[in-house]
């Protein structure tokens, strides 16, 4: 944009003030507005699947229903480690802007774990479902909602490959800014998968079970 | 004249990208408030609080969008300043955008449905 500049304040006679207006990091703050930009393209890919959820969503097919096959206790507590990732991965960053390398990093780690036991879980559920012949193929509402949730737990399980991938190279190379923006980048996009969990806990499972 | 009376301040004024971290305080109330509006709706729904399941929907909705503005503000640090208001045009874009696909779906889906017949076996046979 544009050019360092370099002003005088007048202060006193003797004096001299500088301020000097710099686009510190300017690269920085172009990467972190191409990843919103592709966040926002991401956004755009659930909320067609949403969209899709929304219309199929009571075409049972004859087949069971949400309220039979939904175990909200399970949600609650697939919730709550996404929840807990989330609260997890901010204190990485305030650690990472503290630069100490091991709380960032045991920082990162619980929030991966946490990641790890949400994905699993949910694995748990659609390997349950399948085994009850609730499968993707029975019928148009469960077709729906695998597509939505199975693209949500896979974009959960590359944010854990990309955390660990990071955790590797903080090791190897220790906070550089690279490997700060690097983090930044996964920060949004690891809040911006809780923002969907949102949607899809409301929307998915405790609409769907409503009478 | 002293040197120290010709002491020269050099100050530096970064862009706002130190403002995009976070404090403690900033993370624990999202998360806080996070918490009640996770468990709120669970609550409703798993307790049957409500025998009208219209009011519980429409609660357990706004509780999700109020949810969303807090994640948005707390844990993604959305303001109108960051990167000159780019980041929240964007956003407001795809809002729109996403409002269009979910209501326009919605909308011509439900008339679709509302129009078609249900079909017996004699008229699929007579279908071009």
């Amino acid at each position: 944009m544009s050019h360092p500049t370099t002003g005088v304040v007048a202060g006193s006679d003797q004096d001299l003030q500088f301020y000097v207006a710099e686009e510190h990091g300017h690269a920085e703050g172009g990467t972190m507005l191409g990843f919103w930009i592709y966040l926002m393209s991401d956004c755009l890919i659930f909320a067609v699947l949403f969209a899709c959820y929304g219309v199929y969503g009571r075409s049972y097919a004859a087949g069971p229903t949400p309220a039979n096959l939904f175990d909200l206790g399970t949600v609650a507590l697939n919730t709550s480690m996404l929840l807990l990732s989330s609260i997890t991965y901010g204190f990485a960053m305030l650690s990472m802007e503290k630069n100490r390398i091991g709380a960032t990093q045991l920082w990162l780690l619980v929030t991966g774990l946490f990641g790890v036991a949400f994905v699993g879980l949910e694995l748990n559920e659609f390997v349950h479902l399948i085994h009850e012949g609730a499968g993707p193929q029975r019928s148009a509402f469960l077709s729906a909602f695998f597509t939505l949730v199975g693209t949500h737990g896979l974009h959960v399980s590359v944010g854990i490959i990309w955390l660990m991938t990071l955790m590797v190279q903080v090791a190897q190379r220790g906070l550089v800014p690279e490997n700060k923006r690097r983090l930044m980048c996964l920060s949004m996009f690891w809040h911006f998968l809780d923002v969907v969990w949102i949607g899809v806990f409301s929307f998915v499972y405790l609409l769907s079970v409503l009478p | 004249m002293s040197a120290a009376d010709n002491s020269v301040h050099v100050q530096v004024l970064h862009d706002h990208n130190e403002a995009g971290h976070g404090s403690l305080k900033g993370y624990v109330t999202g998360f806080v408030c996070s918490v009640i509006l996770t468990a709120v709706p669970f609550w409703l729904v798993m307790a049957h609080v409500f025998e009208n399941t219209q009011v519980t929907a429409f609660l357990i909705m706004g509780l999700a969008v109020i949810q969303i503005v807090v994640h948005m503000v707390y844990f993604l640090h959305m303001n109108t300043q960051s990167e000159g208001g780019w980041t929240m045009l964007a956003l407001i874009f795809t809002l729109v955008l996403v409002a269009i696909a979910i209501m326009g779906s919605l909308w011509i889906m439900y008339h679709l449905n509302a129009n078609m017949q249900v079909m017996s076996v004699h008229d699929m046979g007579s279908m071009p």
